[in-house]
């Protein structure tokens, strides 16, 4: 069939206005890509960053696992967060919602085709639903491309009994649809009111701990670790019994505020420099966990994002964060949990391959974080352990709205401060918008119910009723 | 002319009553709440005498153009009435006046006033009748408006518009204010004002005083010719073109017929002025009298459209993400006593001045107002504490009362007021049956009435129950509706038949 002449002029007519915007976009892409390599030349830079194009597929950066000399991509999937839909049909109830599988998939395949290799899931994750998900999407692959790594979430009394932890243990290999679990973990040491009885509840009593160490002697568990929060006892407890235990690897929180500021943070933890020096004094590989602190490393506020754009204009507030973890020697992976295909972009650019940090410029984040502290935001994850509340509180929406405003300056000190009105009406405002009214924090009846479960410890009912009196003295004082 | 002054002057006085009732925000209320407290019956249920006499001698001066100006329930007649001209031009005819009727209408609404039935008060009463349909059928159109612009806004990160919740204040409000509407739209369509001339009590009053009023339209005998078009344009059905008069107590001097006649005869004056000594006139008198569309008609068209799109809205609940536990609603405990807002000083003096109108219900911000279903007390407001309770900022439906049933109050008196007093329902009382912590109405109670005790006097650390200081508790509710029990609150306000200042 012949081209319509219209078409045809179109198609080759030199100054078309597309060309002309094409070709004048490349070029803006091209200075700037210049610009950048003059800013850099002054330092080892191994590679040139671009911030757009096609991320390379082959330039993972990757680590060795001594134990097993498992190659491990330094950028681990997180599956704990991932992408849901909500339900249709008419069955279908308030918030009812459900994975949604196929962009798993998509997520996973695009992982994969980047060099990706380690994912990391648990059976509590994602209301339950993660370890399918997870398995699904990671089945269509060869078994031998990929590690994956879960965990024996114990937590709930009613699961400590020998039966119920194996049962929980089982259930795990069918639902990843394998036959060997790469990385196990036992998860969340150091958890609960007392970090070391819940500890021996779990693992010792019921024999679980050497349960696990055969099954790792049988080749089923080809890694054995745990992952710590809260109480030092149990990590420090656990670490002494090494030559006993023989750990493969230990997931710790790691990220440059909790370098120094853990305790700020939450009085509970301990700083990730004390935990990263034990485990690098022992040989063992670190994996990372909430390089990000739960999103809190993305989000800033404002003045800090300016800060850090100032120095990299062409990269995320985040990638700071990742590239902060994963310059760190003794660091199997860096875990994220990627919900959507830009977070997993963004971080793939990162790290294929990583471009280490500097001393300059660790030290430019040691002194980010310091200027972080002064601001009071809560230090919550929104992994939704806290979830859920039996007496309907949308816990960590409530968190996430009231760090919001922090972050945004719209937490207003007294009726005096500036733009106290426009503040005030920002966060009542976006509070009904984020949170159901029934589900805010004036409905908290304090039963404590939510914060053992809290991984990073926080007092979820005093901070519940703090928000409400803030709130009840925005709505009464009009300013 | 003076047709095209009373039609603007109609459609703004419409819109901005309108206005009150559909404003949630409070805005509206600081510039037009005047709105309501010049409308007749409020005001003499408030003994607002300047109002009162403002309005008798506007008629004695004017006529009934408080019937085509300042009622919005005639103007909304009116605008159907326009809308059956425009199928069938020149469709009225004069009527003889049915008296009788119109003295007993007036009798009940009197009688009821003087025994306190406030359903006969409210029933009647024209601008009430409005405010129902205002505040049950377009309030929530334009709620649900507005939600349509939050949404847009909240995915702009604009805080310019909030959501609101849409919900059925009352069921039989709504079914009364849907009759009236169809009942008027008919009537109004068909015949014009025969609502106002037969039923309305308003309309018979100031017809008392119309008859002598100093300005009236005036049949020029001597220029008439008889064809009776003034008559079949009358929407009065009182102009009786045969002996050349008018029942000046029916008109409601909307000065449609002045334009109607060709030939002049018919003009707005003192009936002296008017001699029949102008036969010389008589030639080259045309007028444009046809010409009646204008925007002011059109926006009539685009309310009174909007009134029958609202009444297919229905109210639609947030939607919120996964891992929440299901809330269940909360029902309304069985008060002895119903609970009256601060400001209304009992029961007896909100039932004897309350006409019913709903403005105070519109403009409850926090879902405690709503119409009583109660025959003696017929669409009445009271509170309730299942949605919100009654915040200690807030005091607008104390201004926005136009009768007085809700006298006008200040926070800091409100916080003094006490309209009744929490009672705890121990079986429901979440410690006791979940063995938690709790005190969540001890933690929202703004007076500081209630403590926590252990349930077990014998042991300190037993669960902590509350206990109520009667004296200090003014019954706002806060504990009512914060209570996590449901659907009964294990804590809940019973009013008192008489407020007192504590």
């Amino acid at each position: 069939m012949k081209t319509p002449h219209y078409l045809n002029n179109i198609n080759t007519s030199p100054l078309t206005r597309r060309g002309f915007l094409k070709r004048l976009g490349l070029g803006a892409t091209a200075t700037g890509l210049a610009m950048a390599g003059c800013d850099r030349a002054s330092r080892p830079a191994t590679e040139t960053y671009s911030p757009d194009g096609e991320i390379p597929t082959d330039r993972m950066t990757t680590r060795v696992n001594p134990t097993t000399g498992d190659k491990v991509s330094l950028l681990g999937y997180g599956c704990m967060r991932w992408p849901t839909k909500p339900v249709e049909g008419n069955g279908a109830k308030e918030g009812d919602d459900e994975i949604d599988q196929e962009m798993v998939n998509r997520l996973i395949d695009t992982a994969i085709a980047h060099g990706v290799n380690y994912f990391d899931t648990s059976p509590a994750y994602c209301k339950g639903r993660s370890e399918r998900a997870t398995g699904i999407a990671l089945s269509r692959h060869p078994r031998d491309s990929y590690f994956i790594a879960t965990k024996l979430s114990n937590f709930s009394p009613s699961t400590w009994s020998r039966e119920a932890s194996l049962a929980m243990y089982r259930n795990s290999f069918k639902e990843l649809q394998t036959d060997y679990i790469d990385y196990m973990l036992l998860h969340g040491i150091g958890m609960g009111d007392d970090g070391m009885e819940a500890f021996k509840a779990r693992y010792i009593d019921n024999g679980l701990l050497d349960f696990l160490l055969a099954e790792r002697e049988a080749g089923r568990i080809r890694n054995l670790g745990f992952s710590y929060h809260g109480d030092i006892k149990v990590f420090d407890h656990l670490l002494a019994e090494h030559d006993r235990y023989k750990w493969d690897f230990v997931q710790i929180q790691l990220n440059y505020v909790d370098w120094h500021h853990a305790k700020e943070v939450n009085p509970r933890n301990t700083d990730a420099e004390y935990l990263y020096t034990q485990l690098a004094d022992r040989g063992i590989p670190a994996i990372i966990m909430e390089p990000l602190l739960g999103g809190r490393l993305a989000k800033v506020p404002d003045h800090i994002v300016t800060r850090l754009k100032q120095q990299e204009p062409e990269r995320s507030v985040a990638s700071w964060a990742f590239r902060y973890a994963g310059t760190h020697p003794g660091v199997l992976t860096v875990l994220s949990g990627m919900t959507y295909m830009e977070h997993l972009e963004d971080n793939l650019r990162s790290f294929c391959p990583l471009q280490p940090l500097t001393d300059k410029e660790m030290q430019f984040l040691y002194d980010t974080a310091d200027l972080m502290m002064n601001y009071p935001t809560i230090p919550c994850n929104d992994c939704k352990y806290c979830m859920p509340c039996p007496y309907g509180i949308d816990i960590p929406a409530i968190l996430l709205h009231y760090n919001k405003c922090i972050n945004e300056g719209n937490v207003p000190e007294n009726g005096q401060s500036e733009n106290y009105a426009r503040a005030r009406r920002a966060f009542l405002v976006g509070y009904d918008r984020s949170v159901p009214r029934l589900r805010q924090a004036n409905h908290c009846i304090g039963c404590n119910q939510c914060a053992p479960h809290c991984p990073q410890s926080i007092d979820i009912p005093a901070e519940l009723h703090r928000i409400d009196s803030f709130v009840e003295s925005l709505k009464i004082h009009r300013g | 002319m003076l047709k095209k002054l009373r039609q603007i002057l109609a459609t703004v006085s419409i819109i901005m009553v309108t206005l009150l009732f559909l404003d949630f925000t409070g805005t509206a209320h600081a510039w037009l709440g005047w709105m309501a407290k010049i409308q007749f019956l409020p005001a003499l249920l408030s003994l607002n005498v300047a109002v009162i006499i403002s309005l008798v001698l506007l008629t004695l001066l004017l006529g009934r153009v408080y019937c085509s100006v300042i009622c919005p329930l005639g103007i909304m007649q009116d605008g159907f009435a326009w809308i059956g001209k425009k199928v069938h031009k020149n469709r009225y005819s004069y009527s003889p006046a049915l008296t009788a009727l119109r003295y007993i209408m007036l009798a009940v609404l009197a009688g009821g006033i003087i025994a306190g039935i406030g359903a006969v008060v409210a029933l009647l009463a024209p601008y009430s009748a409005y405010g129902r349909l205002a505040q049950s059928i377009l309030a929530p159109a334009w709620a649900w408006c507005n939600n349509q612009l939050a949404s847009w806004a909240e995915r702009a990160d604009s805080y310019a518009f909030y959501s609101v919740d849409i919900w059925l204040k009352g069921g039989a409000t709504l079914v009364v204010a849907s009759v009236t509407l169809v009942v008027l739209a008919v009537l109004a369509w068909r015949n014009g004002r025969t609502y106002c001339n037969t039923i309305c009590p308003v309309g018979t009053m100031l017809g008392f005083l119309s008859r002598y009023s100093i300005f009236k339209p005036v049949i020029d005998t001597s220029r008439c010719n008889g064809c009776g078009l003034c008559a079949r344009n009358c929407k009065s059905a009182c102009i009786d073109s045969k002996t050349h008069t008018i029942d000046y107590s029916r008109c409601v001097a909307c000065m449609d017929c002045i334009g109607k006649c060709h030939k002049g005869a018919i003009s707005f004056t003192r009936p002296s002025a008017v001699k029949s000594a102008h036969e010389e006139n008589r030639a080259g008198a045309t007028d444009a009298g046809g010409k009646a569309t204008d925007a002011s008609r059109r926006k009539f068209l685009s309310i009174t459209a909007t009134a029958t799109v609202a009444a297919a809205v229905n109210a639609q609940e947030k939607v919120v993400d996964g891992g929440l536990a299901v809330i269940v609603d909360k029902k309304a405990p069985d008060r002895r006593t119903r609970i009256v807002p601060p400001g209304a000083l009992s029961i007896a003096n909100l039932t004897s001045h309350c006409t019913a109108c709903q403005l105070c219900v519109s403009a409850c911000p926090n879902g405690v107002l709503r119409p009583s279903t109660d025959l003696a007390t017929f669409m009445q407001p009271y509170s309730s504490y299942e949605r919100g309770y009654c915040r200690p900022e807030c005091t607008r439906c104390s201004d926005a009362c136009p009768t007085g049933a809700i006298r006008p109050i200040t926070e800091a008196d409100k916080s003094s007021v006490k309209i009744g007093h929490a009672v705890w329902v121990k079986q429901n009382c979440v410690p006791l049956t979940d063995g938690v912590e709790c005190g969540n109405c001890a933690r929202h109670c703004p007076t500081g009435a209630i403590s926590m005790v252990p349930s077990d006097p014998a042991d300190e650390t037993s669960v902590k129950i509350p206990v109520v200081n009667d004296e200090r508790c003014i019954g706002c509710g806060a504990c009512e509706n914060l209570c996590p029990a449901r659907p009964y609150s294990a804590i809940y306000v019973e009013g008192h038949e008489v407020h007192r200042i504590i």
